[in-house]
């Protein structure tokens, strides 16, 4: 059977939140982004080391996937990871230990930010190597096929990791045996320091399964309503036996690749016209506001909430204690 | 003019096959092109092609004949009328000799000196338990058997890689598992070594138990990044959380005139990878009762198998057994001086050792296994009697095993060493083709002799 390989985007519009949904995703994109400041400014206190890649912009894409998602479908991703974990469930003060390298860590303080896992949660991980996370997200789906348990593994990765050879043996496979993964391609613009048109011969990242027949659709990424409408859409494919689905996220990230990223690369006017004209968390909050389903001060009493849990988790992840020593040589083998 | 049709080689390994069927009766006219038989080896059934013309003039070897010879003339062809008396009673063209292969200047007094001792007695310990009862079987079989086995015991084992199912295993490995288990646990995959491994890799992390064949490993260098990131550093990386039980398999190492790319040895690289266990086994009831500890292993194995040993036949414990992973074993007892070797190196050691009992030196072969937990206890034991080690390998000499058991040997039993420890391994160049280079490339028991006769001064 033939499958019409993209949509185009939709025009309409997405299908709007009600209160509920409208403050559930309000308040998870704003814990990731406080969370998210409050490791950029951890990582500049000289309290979190190495690599530290910050989710900051990028918040509605997971969120609203989530949103989607069913308990028991599978997460994995990359190393801009933070914001995959919350959104699954798991806790501040295990992730936010894990950033400070101490033994109340999701890892123990062994994997650091870009190697959390949580088997509870269905979480993945936490994958350092570009792309290796989309042979490994398809190998879930495989499982899932394997136990017909009617699960569906969520497989994001960036524009970057889009152009690794690997990805393109899994679209082949996942086709082919018709397994329920969906591929989002976090789309944030940039790959490290390189714009997507200066590394991509296709830069309409939807289209990247046309070869293997597996549709695909550019979804606004900034637009948490547009992210669970499409990502509903692609889970239900997945789940109903169809196969693989691709959704494009066109999204920004509105910090440097990394900590030590000194963003020569793009104008702050560009960074600028973003977080003003798109912020995914002003968006929810004006429609919050403008629709008169909440007052100022509720939303100011879930950011009061939201600080809290931040800032305990940032105390905890400063007090916890660093791993026992014996820890070097323990889970090397079972 | 009289032409044999010799029997063909129909793989780099293929010694020997069996003449199953004709297909062309004497007196047939023959066109080139034509099926004139079929042959039988055991990996395949392959059809013979007649590259000449004329009328099949004679069969020299019966249908159904086993143990055909590579080289040995089957059948004659004849131009029409021509008399073909003579040339079906010549004998077969000799084999090309090969190139008298140099030996190295290794310092190994001429003179033999008396025996120092007695030869051994019997082997110390016994590997199964007595009144095991014993089949023989080639390591081809013992492989898949074990796979079977395990298969039958848990449905969440399953084989996935290049034509292991349809085709029934590239080196017939898997031959009747995609019959028995049917095609979603025996799993062909298009050939992409870095996605497949990946894959089987995600599959693990969720508890599944895939084992992924590699065509060889020479491919798996396509697929080493999910080999050492994703399975082999997972578990630490969780904080002990999420393991992966997987097992990595195929052959390693040289087969025979197959070049530079197809001709290495990993087991010092995967050797080096914590988190990994590396099996390398060299009879068939240790390749099935390692590959069947393998497939229950909570951790990633890379299980490296060798070509050239597959057709080899040993005898196998009937029944289920497990042989474990991390014990080294004693091969052939002896007092003067430890050979440690492992998979195909195996078979150097011990043509050494049994050549070396006519110089009334007595060797103990160590078999190693398993590469990585290395069994160092059991090499200490045996150089605490003997004073020396040999070791043997076919991969290059640097960062070899051989390094790191001389390295060990050095750091942890100084004050048993009487001599130098000397490494035998392959030759540190590219696998080259032209089959004198290549033989010199490998090592050989000559060298092996040599390296023990320099070590016991005699």
């Amino acid at each position: 059977m033939a499958k019409s390989a993209t949509k185009s985007k939709v025009e309409a519009g997405p299908a709007p939140f009600t209160a509920d949904e409208e403050l559930t995703a309000y308040r998870m994109m704003l814990l990731i982004r406080r969370f998210e400041e409050k490791a950029g400014q951890m990582y500049g206190m000289g309290l979190i080391g190495g690599f530290c890649h910050l989710y900051i912009g990028q918040e509605a894409v997971v969120v609203g996937m989530q949103m989607a998602m069913v308990e028991g479908d599978q997460t994995i991703t990359g190393y801009r990871d933070h914001g995959h974990m919350l959104a699954c469930g798991m806790e501040s003060r295990g992730v936010m230990a894990e950033l400070t390298g101490r033994r109340g860590g999701y890892s123990k303080g062994k994997g650091g930010s870009m190697h959390m896992f949580s088997v509870e949660k269905q979480f993945f991980g936490g994958h350092g190597i570009v792309g290796g996370q989309v042979s490994l997200g398809t190998g879930l789906g495989f499982a899932n096929r394997y136990r017909k348990n009617g699960k569906v593994s969520v497989t994001y990765f960036g524009d970057g990791a889009a152009n690794q050879g690997q990805v393109y043996e899994s679209f082949n496979m996942a086709e082919l045996w018709s397994l329920p993964v969906v591929y989002v391609i976090e789309n944030n613009k940039y790959a490290m320091g390189t714009a997507v048109s200066r590394a991509s011969a296709q830069t309409d990242f939807s289209k990247r399964g046309v070869s293997f027949n597996i549709p695909g659709e550019q979804v606004d990424g900034m637009d948490v309503r547009a992210v669970r409408e499409a990502g509903a859409r692609a889970l239900e494919h997945a789940r109903s036996g169809k196969g693989p689905y691709i959704l494009e996220m066109q999204t920004y990230r509105y910090r440097g690749h990394s900590m030590s990223d000194p963003a020569k690369y793009r104008s702050k006017e560009e960074v600028q016209k973003m977080r003003t004209e798109h912020d995914p968390i002003e968006q929810v909050r004006q429609r919050l506001l403008g629709g008169g389903l909440v007052s100022e001060e509720d939303l100011k009493k879930i950011d009061a909430e939201v600080r809290d849990i931040v800032q305990d988790a940032a105390e905890f992840a400063q007090t916890d204690p660093e791993p026992d020593v014996s820890e070097l040589w323990t889970d090397i083998v079972k | 003019m009289a032409t044999q049709i010799l029997m063909p080689a129909l793989s780099p390994t293929m010694e020997e096959g069996k003449l199953s069927k004709w297909l062309k009766a004497v007196g047939d006219t023959i066109k080139s092109g034509d099926v004139i038989a079929e042959i039988e080896t055991d990996k395949a059934t392959m059809e013979v092609e007649a590259v000449d013309e004329g009328r099949l003039a004679a069969i020299l070897v019966e249908a159904g004949t086993e143990g055909v010879k590579v080289n040995t003339p089957i059948a004659v062809i004849a131009a029409e009328g021509e008399d073909v008396s003579a040339a079906a009673s010549s004998p077969a063209p000799a084999p090309a000799p090969a190139a008298p292969a140099p030996q190295p200047a290794l310092a190994a007094p001429a003179v033999v000196t008396a025996p120092a001792s007695p030869p051994p007695a019997a082997p110390e310990e016994d590997e199964y338990p007595a009144g095991t009862e014993m089949a023989n079987q080639t390591v081809r079989e013992a492989l898949r058997d074990a796979m079977a086995e395990e298969m039958r015991a848990d449905p969440s084992v399953f084989v996935m890689g290049e034509e292991v199912a349809e085709y029934q295993g590239a080196y017939k490995i898997t031959q009747g598992l995609l019959q028995e288990f049917g095609p979603e646990r025996v799993i062909d995959t298009p050939i992409t070594e870095h996605g497949f491994a990946g894959m089987g890799v995600g599959a693990a992390l969720t508890g599944l138990r895939p084992i992924v064949e590699f065509m060889t490993f020479n491919f798996a260098m396509q697929a080493i990044d999910h080999i050492i990131n994703s399975a082999a550093k997972t578990l630490y990386m969780s904080g002990g959380q999420m393991g992966c039980p997987i097992v990595f398999r195929g052959p390693n190492g040289a087969a025979a005139r197959v070049g530079a790319q197809h001709s290495q040895d990993y087991s010092a690289w995967y050797s080096q990878i914590p988190g990994l266990k590396v099996v390398q086994p060299y009879t068939a009831a240790d390749f099935k009762g390692l590959l069947k500890a393998a497939i229950r292993d909570p951790n990633p194995v890379v299980f490296l198998e060798n070509e050239i040993l597959y057709g080899q036949t040993f005898p196998v414990p009937k029944g289920d057994f497990i042989v474990p992973i991390g014990k080294a074993k004693v091969a052939r007892p002896g007092h003067d001086c430890t050979i440690v070797s492992f998979g195909i190196g195996m078979t150097y050691a011990m043509k050494a050792a049994e050549e070396l009992t006519k110089k009334h030196i007595y060797c103990e072969v160590v078999d190693l296994r398993t590469l990585r937990p290395l069994d160092m206890a059991t090499v200490i034991k045996s150089v605490q009697k003997t004073g020396r080690c040999v070791t043997v390998e076919e991969g290059w000499p640097q960062c070899s095993i051989g390094s790191e058991i001389a390295s060990r040997l050095v750091s942890e039993a100084f004050d048993y060493l009487d001599a130098p420890v000397l490494k035998v391994t392959g030759k540190d160049v590219p696998m080259p083709y032209a089959a004198n280079l290549e033989k010199l490339a490998l090592p050989n028991v000559q060298e092996v002799i040599d390296a023990v006769r320099a070590v016991t001064y005699r």
